[in-house]
């Protein structure tokens, strides 16, 4: 009975974010603000829930539940969650709930859905290192994609713009420097912490297997995803590509990242292959 | 006999050139509320006027039946104050009483009466006109309440429909695309080339919207010179105009040019100065200034008169329809106000009176008599009789003293204060 509490609560989260991403959805059409305070609230409140939940899985684990694609797609849903939460206060780009909600839900699904394998943790997933690997690249990633949402709707507004026919998203999105202002705070933040992220990585695979790389297929796209991040900061900062060109990179990277995630353990397989069994 | 007279001419009636001659300044506005206060037929008055409207509202005594004895003084004061034969004005006016002159009022509030319907700055003009007539002393009990609530209604269509939500002037819709595409105008400069009335508005709209700097360029350097004076700016040679594209943000082009002014190569190579920051050309000349393939360039972003008219017209056909359900607003806080005069009258005051007082009476004497069963029916009877008659007694005095109606005094205010007393008004549930 114990073990199911945490399930009920993930169930709990995700019947908020629903409601939350139900509520931006409305916020999109009707612009009324106290939706959008309601909607944020929602995803505030499934945050805490979900967090507890986290917590109570990991002290039943003994580590942080991420061994199966189940516990992992939760764990990214939280870290979502969360960096949407701070970029809230940090932008107030309301309108990114629409996006962040949604995929939260969608995660959370699927994490519901997914099967719960029975499987006794391994001893060596744990230590601070990997505790600090997990945190760093979670939130990491969540940043990435909020910035990917971010140059999504940069990319809207400036096909408004451009081809001359502001419509619907028009009054409902910011303007074209501000979402790319966003992205790129997104970007900087993500890249960092995906940065530390690797760098813990690298320091657990010594502490574990006894060498820093060792070509595993996951460390290859981590790393190609790092180098597309790299490569938009470094063309922003030399050669001044911002705006669409920015916003598109923002949006590769991201399904890079995705592959990384999810593709290369369902296609390639590889020693991260327990995550997502 | 009528209790609300509106007389007016707006551009919907008159042509720009009486409108101009009607226009009413500030100071002439307060004589002709002097005129409303001396005037012995007029009770509560007010004058309203803008660039395209004069509306001039009075509430006539009550027992003065001669309506059109007191609209032709009217005339005759606008007449003289503007020295213009009455004649020459009188087939433009507009003359609305009572229902009509409040469903005008509160359309021109709500600005579903204006040349631009939606446009904001209408309701400030008619608060502003308000002010200065309750300062003067010339508005009373009626004139307050159909003012707030002509407030009301202008607010509620503002909140409710989308009819102030677009761009639908050239020049506004140019800097709400500015808008979009900055996010901080305070930060940004603004180059104009050339010159030119709507130019110079949309230079004067960027202004006052804070931005950083304005740069003028012009084919005469004096010119350019003269302008930036005027903008507080700073005035460049014509042929820099390339070379300064590198530290702006928005162009208003408006030359007389016949070529490109700025060609595709020229803001591409200025593209990579500026390390892809973002430019906002607006191009209001024809034929045009600006290549339209600048568009093209990434981070580059191009509007001709033709776009920006467009927009404009987009957004002018989807405030006709918010109209209808403004219109629909209009109606509702039109029939508010009618209960609320209708109520105002001597004979439903009286009866709402005594209604009250009966039913009081009636209450607490049941009460009483339901602790007292051992009163036989007829003392019950008596005490009921006695308590009415105790009742009756006391309102008689005031109800005499609303029934004396004339008397020069304000009867509305009399009543709105018996009202008001005895809490008769019916609450305001619309609003």
């Amino acid at each position: 009975m114990f073990m199911n509490i945490p399930f009920i609560l993930l169930q709990c989260a995700t019947f908020f974010y629903l409601i939350s991403t139900a509520g931006y959805f409305c916020y999109l059409f009707y612009q009324k603000n106290r939706i959008q305070q309601t909607a944020f609230g929602a995803v505030g409140v499934g945050a805490v829930v979900h967090l507890f939940a986290i917590v109570l899985q990991s002290a039943a684990l003994g580590g942080l539940p991420i061994y199966t694609l189940g516990q992992s797609l939760s764990m990214a849903g939280l870290s979502l969650a969360a960096m949407f939460i701070y970029t809230q206060y940090r932008f107030r780009l309301k309108i990114l709930g629409v996006y962040a909600a949604a995929m939260i839900s969608v995660l959370m699904i699927a994490s519901i859905f997914l099967p719960e394998a029975a499987k006794a943790p391994d001893k060596i997933y744990k230590g601070i290192f990997f505790f600090g690997h997990i945190v760093l690249i979670f939130s990491g990633e969540a940043m990435l994609a909020l910035a990917c949402g971010a140059g999504i709707l940069y990319l809207i507004q400036e096909q408004g713009i451009k081809g001359k026919s502001p419509g619907f998203f028009f009054k409902r999105l910011p303007s074209l420097d501000f979402l790319d202002a966003v992205s790129y705070t997104c970007i900087t933040t993500g890249f960092a912490l995906l940065t530390f992220g690797l760098v813990t990585g690298f320091i657990y695979a010594r502490s574990v297997w006894g060498s820093f790389w060792r070509w595993d297929v996951k460390e290859v796209f981590s790393l190609g995803a790092w180098l597309v991040y790299a490569a938009l900061l470094h063309l922003r900062l030399y050669s001044g590509w911002r705006g669409r060109n920015s916003a598109v990179m923002s949006v590769i990277g991201f399904v890079v990242l995705i592959f990384t995630f999810l593709g290369v353990n369902f296609f390639l397989g590889g020693h991260h292959q327990g995550f997502t069994q | 006999m009528s209790k609300i007279i509106l007389i007016g001419a707006s551009h919907k009636t008159a042509p720009v050139e009486l409108r101009e001659k009607l226009a009413f300044s500030q100071e002439q506005i307060e004589t002709a509320l002097e005129f409303i206060k001396q005037d012995p037929g007029i009770r509560e008055g007010l004058v309203f006027s803008t660039c395209n409207r004069l509306e001039f509202l009075y509430i006539p005594k009550s027992g003065d039946d001669d309506n059109n004895g007191r609209i032709d003084a009217v005339l005759a004061f606008i007449s003289e104050l503007k020295q213009l034969p009455v004649s020459q004005f009188k087939s433009s006016l507009y003359i609305h009483t009572d229902d009509e002159a409040v469903r005008h009022l509160f359309c021109v509030a709500a600005s579903l009466d204006s040349m631009v319907v939606g446009e904001p700055q209408i309701l400030g003009q008619v608060k502003k006109a308000y002010k200065t007539a309750v300062s003067e002393g010339t508005t009373g009990v009626l004139l307050n309440r159909l003012m707030h609530k002509s407030f009301s209604v202008a607010k509620r269509v503002r909140k409710q429909t989308g009819i102030g939500d677009n761009a639908v002037s050239i020049s506004y819709a140019a800097i709400e695309l500015a808008h979009k595409i900055f996010a901080d105008l305070a930060t940004k400069s603004v180059m104009l080339i050339g010159a030119g009335e709507m130019a110079e508005l949309a230079v004067e709209h960027l202004l006052a919207h804070q931005v950083k700097q304005i740069v003028v360029a012009n084919r005469t350097f004096k010119n350019a010179l003269d302008l930036a004076r005027k903008f507080n700016g700073q005035a460049v040679q014509y042929e820099e105009r390339e070379s300064a594209l590198a530290d702006v943000d928005i162009i208003i082009s408006s030359t007389g040019a016949t070529d490109y002014v700025l060609t595709r190569d020229q803001v591409k190579g200025i593209m990579k100065k500026r390390q892809n920051k973002t430019l906002f050309f607006i191009d209001i000349a024809v034929p045009r200034d600006i290549d339209p393939r600048i568009n093209k360039i990434s981070n580059a972003y191009v509007y001709d008169i033709d776009d920006l008219r467009n927009i404009v017209e987009t957004n002018i056909s989807q405030r006709k329809q918010e109209t209808i359900r403004a219109q629909r607003f209009v109606e509702e806080a039109l029939l508010a106000f009618r209960r609320w005069l209708d109520e105002l009258a001597v004979v439903p005051t009286i009866k709402a009176i005594n209604r009250k007082m009966t039913d009081i009476v009636n209450l607490e004497c049941e009460k009483t008599l339901a602790g007292l069963p051992h009163l036989s029916k007829g003392d019950a009877e008596s005490i009921r009789r006695m308590t009415r008659a105790i009742a009756s007694r006391a309102i008689h005095d005031p109800i005499l003293f609303l029934r004396n109606t004339g008397d020069h005094r304000d009867d509305s205010m009399c009543l709105n204060i018996a009202r008001q007393l005895f809490n008769l008004d019916i609450p305001d549930h619309n609003y």
